[in-house]
């Protein structure tokens, strides 16, 4: 959240810099069937984020300390591939994909039937292989189509989406710059087919109002994501 | 982005294509995960679907199907869940002294003691008779609440598999493999003159000449590719 800087990313008209209007959502395409060795597998492209996702499982959970006598463990690796930025990322574990992977496992949580699986590990990878903005709501969403790939039984699907401030203007799937250079951003992840909210993070500061108008505009956005989901789904991929 | 039109059991009528209820041969109601499938004052909720606050929801991504009042899920793809007196076709993935860890393709591997296996063994020396590697048909004969399971060998047919080749397909596509009455695996026998024994956990046993393993192999794949195109309302 820099704030930095003099970078206009939001125009007089309300446009931004790369033509969207404030409530439009990036272009989202999503496939099944990516990776023919996994459970279940799932890539998605979003702006330019491209990120895949691929389950194992559920599987006997190694080692045995993790193990839990009445349900399964979700145990989710996210991963930013070294060449995903401009800036070359260091290979392996940090503190942020620590993070992220840990915030996936408990928003995905929420709607796996784990209980079905005790004493069970079920492997989901995230690997973004190249970033924009927004790289954990694209992980989430994809998680969970590779999890539905995979014929794990869930309640819902968890979109996740991202809305945020840019120069005092609340707006609907923030990219690259506005995520760089704005003031907030508030990452959800929703259940669309209820309503509920099973993840939410916020950076920087937003007013009651604007609150409610980053919250109305990724409840709007959950929905066109969650319609490609389907779609891929039902129609898609092997 | 158009998704697929929802299935649901309220909305379900002539003028919305859909066409009530679903009968054979009619195009399948494809749902995702947390699909609302309707009301569940009328029907039961069978597998795949779970009765949330008065409505079923989806918990898999297939066909749904609504037979005698229960509404269920064919899923697309499944794990094997193991189930007392299935038949399975497993390997041996290890031993100790006095008992195998066999592979059925479950979660977790099961285990077959030495008094269960298929001849006397001694202590110490249960390798001389299934060494690691080897594949095994064999019963499930327990099944413990933690998904634990034992296999036996005791029984009739269940053997050591020595010859021909095992193919995998997933667990709820068997159906279609062995058909109406056992037709489908019966035709499939006669036309390529193999031994083929369709284990519960979707492994395939097929034995035979060379010409007709790979003749049945053949078939297996263009059956299930059929199947798959078939579930998705594709042209077949």
């Amino acid at each position: 959240m820099g704030g930095y800087g003099d970078v206009q990313c939001i125009d007089e008209n309300g446009i931004r810099l790369d033509g969207r209007t404030k409530d439009e959502v990036r272009p989202v395409s999503i496939e099944t069937g990516v990776v023919p060795v996994a459970d279940g597998s799932a890539r998605i492209r979003w702006g330019l984020n491209d990120c895949i996702a691929a389950v194992y499982g559920p599987m006997e959970a190694h080692p045995r300390k993790i193990q839990r006598q009445d349900r399964a463990v979700l145990d989710v690796r996210y991963n930013m591939a070294p060449f995903s930025t401009t800036d070359r990322i260091r290979p392996g574990f940090n503190r942020r994909s620590r993070e992220i992977s840990k915030v996936t496992a408990e928003a995905l949580e929420s709607v796996v039937l784990t209980e079905l699986y005790p004493r069970s590990k079920i492997r989901v990878e995230i690997e973004i292989i190249c970033a924009e903005a927004g790289t954990r709501c694209a992980g989430i969403t994809a998680a969970s189509v590779a999890l539905a790939h995979a014929g794990i039984p869930m309640t819902d699907m968890v979109v996740s989406v991202a809305s945020g401030k840019v120069h005092d203007i609340v707006v609907c799937d923030l990219n690259k710059e506005e995520d760089n250079y704005g003031e907030a951003d508030l990452p959800m992840g929703i259940l669309p087919n209820t309503g509920e909210l099973v993840f939410l993070q916020m950076d920087g500061d937003l007013s009651p109002d604007q609150f409610q108008e980053a919250w109305d505009y990724n409840m709007e956005a959950a929905k066109v994501i969650h319609e490609e989901m389907v779609r891929a789904l039902k129609g898609g991929g092997e | 982005m158009k998704g697929g039109s929802v299935a649901r059991l309220d909305n379900m009528s002539g003028d919305n294509g859909a066409g009530g209820p679903r009968r054979s041969r009619q195009a399948p109601l494809l749902v995702a995960p947390g699909d609302d499938l309707g009301d569940s004052g009328e029907y039961e909720a069978g597998h795949g679907v779970l009765a949330i606050n008065g409505r079923l929801r989806a918990l898999k991504q297939g066909r749904m199907n609504n037979r005698g009042g229960t509404v269920s899920i064919e899923p697309r793809r499944t794990s094997y869940v193991p189930r007392p007196s299935d038949l399975v076709i497993g390997y041996i993935e290890g031993c100790t002294s006095n008992i195998w860890f066999v592979d059925i393709g479950a979660p977790f591997n099961a285990i077959l003691p030495m008094s269960l296996g298929p001849s006397k063994a001694e202590f110490g020396g249960i390798r001389k008779v299934l060494d690691i590697g080897d594949a095994i048909l064999c019963r499930v004969q327990e099944v413990e609440e933690n998904h634990s399971s034992v296999v036996t060998m005791k029984g009739m047919g269940l053997r050591a598999i020595r010859a021909g080749t095992v193919e995998e397909i997933d667990p709820h596509l068997l159906g279609r493999l062995i058909g109406r009455g056992g037709n489908n695996l019966r035709q499939l026998k006669e036309e390529t003159e193999c031994r083929v024994v369709a284990g519960d956990n979707g492994r395939v046993w097929l034995d035979g000449d060379l010409d007709g393993i790979i003749n049945a192999r053949d078939r297996l794949n263009a059956l299930l590719t059929e199947a798959k195109i078939e579930e998705f309302g594709g042209e077949v």
